[in-house]
This record gives C-alpha cells, sequence and structure tokens, in this order.
C-alpha cells in the first residue's frame, strides 16, 4: 500500500510528495525499513528497493512482518540529476532530525524521522556519488558498532567500515534514527548516476538474509551464497588523495588485495602528452575504493585501502 | 600594505587557483577580515575591497595604531565566482562547511585549511557571509552560540542588531564556528545581497568595520562615525517568530528587511499562479521589525518567509502562520 509520508504544494501546480510502499503479512510485529535515494545521483538504491519488494512480493507468504520501502527521500534531485535538493544549500543527509519550523527540506527531514522511528530494522542505501566506485559495503559509528556489526554481516556485503565519530555527522539520517533507538545500518555501493545489476542482486540477497536472521522471512536464503565481510575498526583505512590536478586513469578496479607500490594510476596531462604522477599503493590491504571521474584536482580522493 | 599569496592550488585546466591577503601594520594579530567563500559572494567581495582601499589610506595617513596587524583575504573563492556556481565547480562542496579544513584531504577542506592556517592566530575575526536560507537580512552580526561567544564586543560595530544563534549540527564546519573555539572572538556580518554592489550597501558595512576597529584600539575613528550611533539590540533565537507561507505559488512582499510592522498588518500576499486571484494575505503575527524576508518570487507551501524581532517576547512563543483571508 503506497502511503505519502510529507507533502507540500510547489509553487507553480504541482504537488512535492516523498512516498512509501507499506508491504504486510502474518501476524508478526516486526516493521524494516529500506530507505534511499537521499542523494539525487545515487541510483542504485533503486534498483535494489524494486528487485527487493518483487521477490518479497513473489513468496509473500514467506513473510512475516511489515517491510517499508522508501526508494526517494530527495524525489526532486533524482528526478533532476541533482545530487542535493534543488534549490537548497545543505546537504540533505546533513540535516537530520529536520526542523518542523524550518525550510521545506527541514521540515520533510523531520516527516522523515518521525515516520521512520521505531522500527526494528533501518537500511539506508546509498550508492557512494559519481567520483568513487565502492565496494558494497556497511558504514557504521564506532559508537553504535557494538549492537549494529552483527546485523550489518547478514547483509551479504564485502566489507563493514567502522568510523569515528564527527559532530557533522550527527544531522545523518542514520545518527538521527540510531539516537532514537531504531537501529540504522548504511549501505554504500557501486558509483553514482550508474546502476550495477550484480551489485543490486547481492544486495537484494543480503537483505532477504537480514529479514530472515529477525525472523520476519521464512523462505530460502542460500547460505553458501552469503559473503563473509571484512571488518575494518580502529583507524586501519589509508586514503590516497590526489598529489596533483590533472586527469587520473586507471585500468585497476576495486575488490581485491593491493600490494605496497602496486601501481593504482596515472594523473596525465593531455595538453603535454606527460604523466604527471605515478599513483602507487601505499600499503598492502583491501582496495574497496577507487577513483571513477577523470577530472582532478590536488587533494581529490583517488582511493582508499583497509590495512592487512 | 603587503600583499601576499595565502594559499594557491594547480588546476587541470583553469589558470592557478590563488587565496590573496592584504596586512596592514606589523605586530600583534588582531584582526582578519575574510569576504567571498562563496562564487555568489560578490556584495561580501567588494566589501573587503573597499576596505582595503580604505585601510592603505589609512595605513599612509597613519591612521592605524602601532604594533597590530590586520589581515583582509576579499576572496577564498575567486573559481566558482568566474564562472557563477555558489560552490566548488567540480564536486559542489562548499569551502564553509569544511573547516578547520585538513591539509591532506579532499580539495575543500585543503582550500579550507590554508585559509585558516592564515587567520586563526588572529585575535578577531570578521567574516562577510550569506545564509544558507536565500533572502535579505537586515544588516546585523551574527555569532554562533558555542560558548566561547562574547556578544557585548559584537555591539561595537554599531549595526542594530546582533543575532545569536544556536549552532546546528552542519555549523560546526563553518568558519565562525571553528575560529571561536581556536579562541579568536568570531563575528559574521550580513547586510545586504549577495549581489548588491551599490557603494551605499558596501560603505554602511566597511563603515561598520572601521568603527569596530577603531573601538578595539586598532585605528582612529572614521570621520563619519558620529552617524552610526545605534543602540544595538541583541537577539536571541527566542525573540524571532518565524512567519511561514500559508501557500505555495508567486510571492508578493509589501515590505523590507528592517521595516516596523504591527500586528495583522499585511506583509505579503501569495498570487495563484494561474488564476491571478490573492490565495492568501500574509499578516505579520506580532508588533516587530522585519529580520528577514524571502528574496525570491516564489514561496513553498509552508517555506519560511519571513523572520520579525517581536517587540514583546511573549508573541515570539508561539511561531506564526500568516492569517488567512478569504
Ligand atoms: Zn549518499
Amino acid at each position: 500500500m503506497i502511503k505519502t509520508v510529507f507533502e507540500r504544494s510547489l509553487p507553480v501546480g504541482e504537488t512535492f510528495s516523498i512516498k512509501k510502499n507499506v508491504i504486510s503479512n502474518g501476524t508478526g510485529k516486526k516493521r524494516v525499513c529500506i530507505v534511499s535515494g537521499t542523494h539525487g545521483d545515487e541510483l542504485e538504491g533503486q534498483f535494489i528497493c524494486f528487485q527487493f519488494q518483487k521477490e518479497i512480493l513473489e513468496e509473500i507468504d514467506c513473510l512475516d512482518g511489515t517491510i517499508e520501502v522508501y526508494p526517494a527521500l530527495n524525489p526532486m534531485g533524482i528526478d533532476s540529476i541533482s545530487r542535493g535538493i534543488p534549490n537548497f544549500d545543505l546537504d540533505m543527509n546533513r540535516i537530520f532530525p529536520g526542523d518542523p519550523q524550518g525550510t521545506m527540506a527541514e521540515q520533510a527531514a523531520a516527516a522523515i524521522v518521525e515516520d521512520i522511528k521505531g522500527a526494528d530494522m533501518v537500511i539506508d542505501i546509498h550508492s557512494s556519488n559519481i567520483f568513487l566506485r565502492e565496494v558494497p559495503q556497511v558504514r557504521i559509528s564506532e559508537m553504535t558498532a557494538d549492537v549494529l556489526v552483527p546485523w550489518a554481516r547478514h547483509l551479504n556485503t564485502d566489507f563493514i567500515w567502522v568510523h569515528g565519530a564527527a559532530t557533522v555527522l550527527e544531522a545523518t539520517l542514520a545518527h538521527s534514527l540510531n539516537t532514537r533507538d531504531t537501529p540504522t545500518l548504511v549501505v554504500e555501493l557501486g558509483v553514482g548516476m550508474r546502476i550495477n545489476h550484480y551489485y543490486g542482486k547481492k544486495m537484494v540477497l543480503g537483505l532477504k538474509n537480514l529479514i530472515a536472521k529477525m525472523g520476519m522471512w521464512k523462505g530460502a536464503v542460500d547460505q553458501s551464497a552469503i559473503t563473509d565481510p571484512i571488518v575494518s575498526v580502529g583507524d586501519q583505512v589509508s586514503f590516497v588523495n590526489a598529489p596533483a590536478s590533472g586527469i587520473f586513469s586507471t585500468e585497476t578496479h576495486n575488490e581485491r588485495i593491493v600490494e605496497v607500490g602496486d601501481s593504482l594510476g596515472q594523473i596525465i596531462s593531455p595538453l603535454t602528452g606527460e604523466v604527471i604522477e605515478d599513483i602507487k599503493a601505499p600499503c598492502r590491504g583491501y582496495l574497496f575504493t577507487i577513483r571513477a571521474y577523470p577530472v582532478c584536482y590536488e587533494g581529490s580522493l583517488l582511493a582508499r585501502i583497509h590495512r592487512i | 600594505m603587503r600583499k601576499e599569496l595565502i594559499f594557491s592550488m594547480e588546476s587541470p585546466y583553469r589558470d592557478t587557483f590563488r587565496i590573496w591577503g592584504y596586512r596592514f601594520g606589523s605586530g600583534e594579530k588582531s584582526l582578519a577580515v575574510v569576504g567571498a567563500m562563496r562564487g555568489d559572494e560578490v556584495h561580501q567581495q567588494l566589501v573587503c575591497a573597499q576596505l582595503v582601499s580604505r585601510l592603505e589610506k589609512m595605513e599612509k595617513e597613519g591612521k592605524l595604531m602601532e604594533g597590530h596587524e590586520i589581515l583582509v583575504i576579499p576572496s577564498a573563492n575567486p573559481f566558482s565566482m568566474n564562472i557563477e556556481k555558489r560552490f566548488w565547480a567540480l564536486d559542489g562542496t562548499d569551502i564553509n562547511r569544511m573547516f578547520p579544513g585538513y591539509d591532506l584531504g579532499e580539495t575543500t577542506q585543503r582550500i579550507a585549511s590554508g585559509l585558516f592556517e592564515a587567520i586563526k592566530d588572529y585575535r578577531y575575526g570578521i567574516q562577510m557571509a550569506s545564509s544558507y536560507m536565500s533572502g535579505d537580512f537586515i544588516p546585523h552580526v551574527r555569532i554562533t552560540r558555542t560558548g566561547f561567544e562574547d556578544v557585548d564586543t559584537a555591539r561595537l560595530f554599531g549595526l542594530p542588531y546582533v543575532s545569536v544563534r544556536e549552532a546546528k549540527p552542519f555549523d560546526t564546519a563553518t568558519l565562525n564556528y571553528n575560529w571561536q573555539i581556536w579562541c579568536a572572538k568570531a563575528y559574521s556580518l550580513y547586510g545586504g545581497q549577495n549581489d548588491d554592489v551599490t557603494p551605499e550597501s558596501s560603505r554602511a558595512m566597511v563603515d561598520s568595520i572601521l568603527k569596530f576597529t577603531h573601538r578595539i584600539g586598532l585605528s582612529v575613528p572614521v570621520a563619519n562615525s558620529a552617524k552610526m550611533s545605534y543602540e544595538t539590540i541583541v537577539v536571541e533565537d527566542g525573540d524571532i517568530v518565524k512567519v511561514k507561507a500559508p501557500s505555495a505559488g508567486i510571492f508578493q512582499t509589501a515590505v523590507k528587511a528592517g521595516d516596523e510592522v504591527g500586528e495583522g498588518q499585511v506583509i505579503a500576499r501569495i498570487i495563484d499562479p494561474y488564476e491571478g486571484k490573492v490565495l492568501d494575505h500574509v499578516t505579520s503575527p506580532c508588533d516587530g521589525v522585519v529580520f528577514y524576508l524571502l528574496n525570491k518570487p516564489l514561496a513553498l507551501q509552508s517555506g519560511p518567509i519571513f523572520e520579525i524581532i517581536a517587540f514583546s517576547p511573549a508573541s515570539a512563543a508561539q511561531d506564526g502562520h500568516g492569517d488567512r483571508r478569504p
């Protein structure tokens, strides 16, 4: 059943609305929310929302409880290829828990938190941005790691990154929900503006596995297909930032182990034909992030490696 | 006056990105002033450019006190201004949400770090700012509450209002917030619109800054400082009544920032964009002064359109919706 979470009139004959689909079966009281589309340039979640619901509906008798799917928290952003909310300065994932007296974006954020809170589990699906390609991973703040890492292991991702807390991250949806007794896992996968079907299907299997472990799903989940993730805790991640501006050219891919000194790509000059910088792995480890967008400035992130 | 390169970075296709600073006097690091950090803050840049011009003249005439140094940085983001983008063009990030910065981090973190390194040790910091809410503000000094804020010193600008705002999480990465954490007394000045480059609007702000430099002992009095003797009023979040648009449509304001309004007075109309009829007369919920108003021609349903400083604080307790009149 489609429900409207937030609705406002736009100036010229159009209604802005944030919608969710509610699928219930059986007598179970548990509720899981799948949330995506906070950033309008991240589209992996759109396929996952579709595929997950399709598979659940095909075996609806196996469901005991309620699944709520919010595919687009920022529908105007997705519709206009804009990462943020059109005509709004702040990143939508930096304004939670919102403010009923604030701007329309802040009012929407408040309505979203109000609607989701109390769920037994929330999965907030992101897909990086147009610049970086990410392996499927769960990101968890160290403050909530004890509770969330065991659940994140069921999600069939390759990697779990437990990262330090930062004040600005207190304004994310995940933080707002986690501090309101609503366990929330943030998933990142793929790259902006594209859909990777292999990753999407892997994620859908993970979601089914998670709800099975929560006792809400009686359907078959092939345990041999579930990945045992690498868990990165305590500052084990090395960042490789561009030492110079230019075009980042790479033939490498993420999702693999790199050795110290392995080539990650080059920063090249199309004007002079010179290689400006050779980019080499600074450590041995699991390469989980690689830059996808070629144009880079000094400081642009090129890669992230979990040190082994 | 000494012109110095504060920060530079090569670009893949454009000229070198440069942040220039102008130093006056020498000795104790007393005051740093930062202008445009976003590409549309042209008013803010002009204020700093005029300030550089005035300080250069004052320095030559011996009107700056010895033993103090003033640093003015008119622009921390010429690249965005040159292509009329508000934020960093490659990735859409906001330099003013990157403080204190990180010299080994992402591009805008490096820019913020290079800027902050140059200005963090000054005793007083002034930023010519603009809000994430598009609109006109009454000229005022804004202070983010950090626990270190010095409200009384903010009165020395001689602007009519000082606004003290509670910090939201996204404020913790702004320059104002981090300056204060680093022990500077930091003030953000809000004045005209970003694209207002009339001589009057920048002169008023420059005079206000020079009044401040005099009152903190860095310069002689400015010639016309007598004309600017406002009784500065300090406004807290609770003194402000927010007015939201009762309907969506074309927004016609009937007042300007700084106007006095009475309770029940019509301050705007919302017009149906198809049929031309007045959807709503927006009335002031209280007696007060218009602190902020939307400066766009379109209003979103229940979007913020006014902030009124209430004359009697009691009326600020409940948030007002514009009255609906048939
Ligand atoms: Zn995202």
